[in-house]
């Protein structure tokens, strides 16, 4: 409860840090939902030319594309304070962290809130909307709750792999570009169903980074299509677990490299 | 003329530095093009339909925009915007050189360099592996080569309109964040140009952002005849003269009405 606390006052600060350029954040902010916009034309572009893609429609892939990005633009919003692993590490300033009475996790973690990615959450949830909307979809309370579900299970994934590349700075004391391609490369895949993707891509995003779980298995139980790679309805329900699962394992990855830091710093 | 010459020569030899840099950016670079690849294909099987490029262009321009992609991609020169904010732009203006002239040389240098370091490797790769297409013929490759030299001229003119726009603060955020997304987009690099719709394909062809990659793509893959080529080749060249005075312009405005902060 204490740590609750703690971390909406570490929120707090952020944000209010955020708000001394009010005009400057909310321009960026536009910017971000535009940027977000643009790339979902380009999506808009290739099926006015091809009309579907191995049977799926435009709106389908609406509902992949909304639920992934959604759940990027809260990773990215919460998670981001890793991303700046790099340069905690080769300033000392980590060491500050490894004296306060605090998880180190927790600290990286709670230094940001970066509030602009709400442009990228509002694009997504419009375009989930209308994807729901052309589809003729009901709301139902379950279709609701696996949709929740999903998204919170992405945020968790996505998250663990910001963890992950955070960790990756004690060794390498860079963040590396090529992490991308876990990161933005998951969200440019699980934007379209798996399958269309040769079987080795698609078990490198099934397995290795679960993008499948929270996007491809569930989507189905959504749309209420018959899986072609067989998944039953259990399966499609279990899946988005897998994210908080892999969040849970990339914190103990996490440790392991606090335990094999050294500081730089003098 | 020669400070310019002496600055992008300079600025060369810095930005070479960075070569682990560009190996991990090569690999990144070749992972996404598989994804695009991937998705081209899976939508050149969902339809029978005859299209403006077959599936074998296609890949190749995706390799060629994948080989390419520092060219259309724009960020604002971080040392530059950092010069406006801290005030000491106040130092490039007493310079005995034109800043302006200064300032595009470094954004050409800027492009050459990253670009040149990740484009030959990769090609090279393409060619071998990935089933990048030969250029068409040799008058193909000779123009392909005189389009991509546009190419970074024009690329380099479009950033510097970039970052000049950051001279106005406010609005100037706006613009340097959005417009490269927009750029990206009418380049050709998400969708090959040909692929858009037939009832914008105008507005496309009279833009400038198609020299800077989709040109010098439908000329290396044979996709234009000599005669279109050379009349793109001059549009290309008409608008990079065009956005350098745009942008001599707006330099010109922003020293006028620039405040320096700092003391």
């Amino acid at each position: 409860m204490e740590t609750l606390s703690l971390y909406l006052c570490y929120l707090g600060i952020s944000v209010r840090s955020q708000m001394q350029y009010r005009v400057s954040f909310v321009i960026r902010t536009l910017a971000h939902f535009v940027i977000c916009g643009i790339e979902f034309l380009g999506l808009a572009v290739l099926f006015q030319r091809f009309g579907q893609i191995d049977g799926w429609s435009l709106a389908e892939v609406g509902l992949f594309y909304g639920m992934i990005s959604m759940a990027f633009a809260i990773a990215e919003a919460v998670a981001r304070g890793f991303d700046i692993m790099g340069r905690l590490i080769r300033s000392g300033d980590f060491d500050r962290l490894l004296l306060r009475p605090r998880g180190t996790a927790f600290q990286v973690l709670a230094q940001e809130l970066q509030l602009l990615r709400v442009g990228r959450f509002a694009q997504a949830l419009l375009v989930l909307l209308w994807s729901v909307q052309a589809l003729g979809l009901a709301w139902t309370s379950s279709r609701i709750a696996l949709l929740l579900l999903a998204i919170v299970g992405g945020a968790c994934l996505f998250s663990g792999l910001f963890v992950l590349q955070g960790t990756l700075c004690f060794w390498t004391i860079e963040s590396l570009e090529i992490v991308n391609c876990a990161t933005y490369g998951g969200v440019g895949a699980g934007q379209f169903p798996l399958t269309i993707y040769r079987p080795w891509f698609r078990h490198i995003f099934t397995f290795l980074i679960p993008v499948a779980t929270i996007n491809y298995f569930p989507a189905h139980a959504i749309l209420g299509r018959v899986d072609s790679l067989g998944s039953t309805l259990l399966v499609q329900w279990l899946s988005p677990f897998a994210g908080f699962v892999f969040l849970m394992a990339s914190l103990r990855v996490w440790r392991i490299g606090v335990r094999r830091y050294t500081s730089t710093g003098n | 003329m020669s400070a310019c010459l002496a600055m992008l020569d300079a600025r060369i030899r810095v930005l070479l530095q960075y070569r682990t840099v560009a190996v991990a950016g090569i690999a990144t670079q070749i992972f996404f093009g598989f994804v695009r690849v991937m998705t081209f294909t899976a939508f050149y099987r969902s339809s029978a339909a005859a299209h403006p490029m077959t599936h074998e262009q296609v890949i190749s321009y995706i390799w060629l925009g994948q080989a390419f992609l520092l060219l259309a991609m724009f960020g604002v020169d971080n040392e530059i915007s950092e010069m406006i904010r801290s005030g000491t732009v106040v130092y490039e203006l007493t310079r005995p050189a034109s800043v302006f002239w200064l300032w595009y040389s470094r954004c050409v240098a800027a492009r050459i360099a990253p670009a040149a370091m990740r484009a030959i490797p990769q090609v090279l790769l393409g060619w071998a592996f990935l089933g990048l297409q030969f250029p068409a013929s040799v008058l193909a490759l000779l123009m392909f080569c005189l389009a991509l030299t546009g190419s970074v001229a024009l690329a380099a003119a479009i950033s510097l309109l970039f970052t000049l726009s950051l001279l106005r603060t406010i609005s100037g955020e706006g613009i340097s964040r959005m417009g490269p997304a927009l750029v990206f987009l009418l380049s050709g690099i998400v969708v090959p140009l040909p692929l858009f719709p037939q009832r914008i394909q105008p507005i496309l062809n009279a833009l400038p952002f198609r020299g800077l990659m989709d040109v010098p793509f439908r000329l290396y893959l044979g996709q234009m005849t000599w005669q279109e080529g050379v009349l793109a080749l001059a549009q290309q060249w008409g608008w990079i003269v065009g956005l350098l005075l745009l942008g001599r312009w707006l330099l010109a405005l922003g020293v006028r009405r620039l405040v320096v902060q700092g003391g």
